[in-house]
């Protein structure tokens, strides 16, 4: 498994996807987002978290029109894995790799907790280590993860599989009170329609090491890399 | 004498029935000040454009064009073109 990670400026959770990724056993390269190419071989390109642009305009708006989203929509479009993570899931959006926008969450405030999720599917290059209907927990860090779009397409990623995680309580419920920044219907993460794009607000890559609280985001990455 | 810019202003607004929470928080503020009558508030973005020569036609398609690639996110935004 060959990743590249885009870096764009106001990036900051490059360096711990990395990490994650190379202790599940990937080769791991940073590409800038000014450059036009990823490197040959790429099989998995990462947006990480971040503020790319401090969040100018909108969340990810600038960051999706960057140079690097082009290499990174051709290599989409071969099939190749795409992971976009919190800030990267706003870019993906913005992109127009993934369907809906990330809004401001509907408290109005900044989140930054432990977070429940259930895994929607098992059966993705993504989520293969999981079981489907699993509760794993993770991190939230977002003021903008409120994830909307039209009646048409919600209808469109519900019917076609493509909710990949929703946030949940430790049981798995899917209750208003675990569903803090307003999503429709929980959404915490979606995959592009052949599966090979994915998108999500929690963080994973925070729960990789017993030494900082958890590692139920391994998953992930072994999932990618294996 | 070189001609002045044309000045261009594009107002982009949320889309009726998408949750404003910011417009919300600001409603709710101006409610706390004792203002009354104020029935809602919805926050919109702004942005003054300044366009070199004279071709309004041509100004009004290069707006649209920065709208529709950057400016305006239309899954859940509305915007509106006004040249001077």
């Amino acid at each position: 498994m060959r990743a590249a990670i885009i870096v764009f400026p106001g990036s900051n959770r490059d360096a711990d996807v990395a990490r994650a990724l190379t202790r599940s056993g990937a080769e791991v390269v940073k590409v800038w987002h000014a450059d036009t190419e990823l490197p040959a071989g790429t099989d998995l390109a990462v947006l990480p978290g971040g503020f790319s642009y401090g969040d100018y305009l909108r969340c990810g708006a600038i960051a999706g029109r960057a140079a690097a989203m082009d290499a990174v929509r051709a290599h989409a479009a071969r099939g190749g894995l795409v992971l976009g993570i919190c800030n990267g899931f706003q870019i993906l959006c913005e992109s127009g790799l993934l369907p809906g926008v990330l809004m401001r969450n509907v408290d109005r405030r900044f989140i930054c907790h432990r977070q429940s999720l259930r895994v929607e599917r098992a059966d993705t290059r993504f989520t293969s280590v999981y079981a489907k209907d699993q509760v794993i927990d993770v991190c939230v860090a977002h003021g903008e993860g409120n994830y909307f779009a039209d009646p048409d397409t919600i209808a469109r990623l519900e019917g076609d599989g493509r909710v990949a995680f929703r946030y949940s309580d430790a049981a798995g419920n899917l209750t208003v009170d675990a569903n803090r920044n307003g999503s429709l219907n929980s959404i915490a993460g979606i995959y592009s329609e052949k599966l090979n794009v994915l998108g999500l607000m929690p963080h994973p890559e925070n729960f990789v090491e017993d030494l900082v609280g958890g590692t139920d985001g391994r998953g992930l990455f072994e999932s990618l890399a294996a | 004498m070189k001609a002045r810019p044309m000045k261009a202003r594009i107002i982009v607004t949320l889309k009726t029935g998408v949750l404003d929470p910011q417009g919300k928080a600001i409603e709710a503020a101006l409610t706390s000040f004792g203002l009354s009558g104020i029935d809602g508030v919805r926050q919109g973005k702004v942005f003054d454009v300044e366009i070199a020569g004279d071709d309004r036609a041509a100004a009004e398609a290069i707006l649209k064009s920065a709208c529709e690639k950057l400016l305006a996110n239309t899954v859940v935004e509305n915007y509106a073109i006004e040249i001077a």
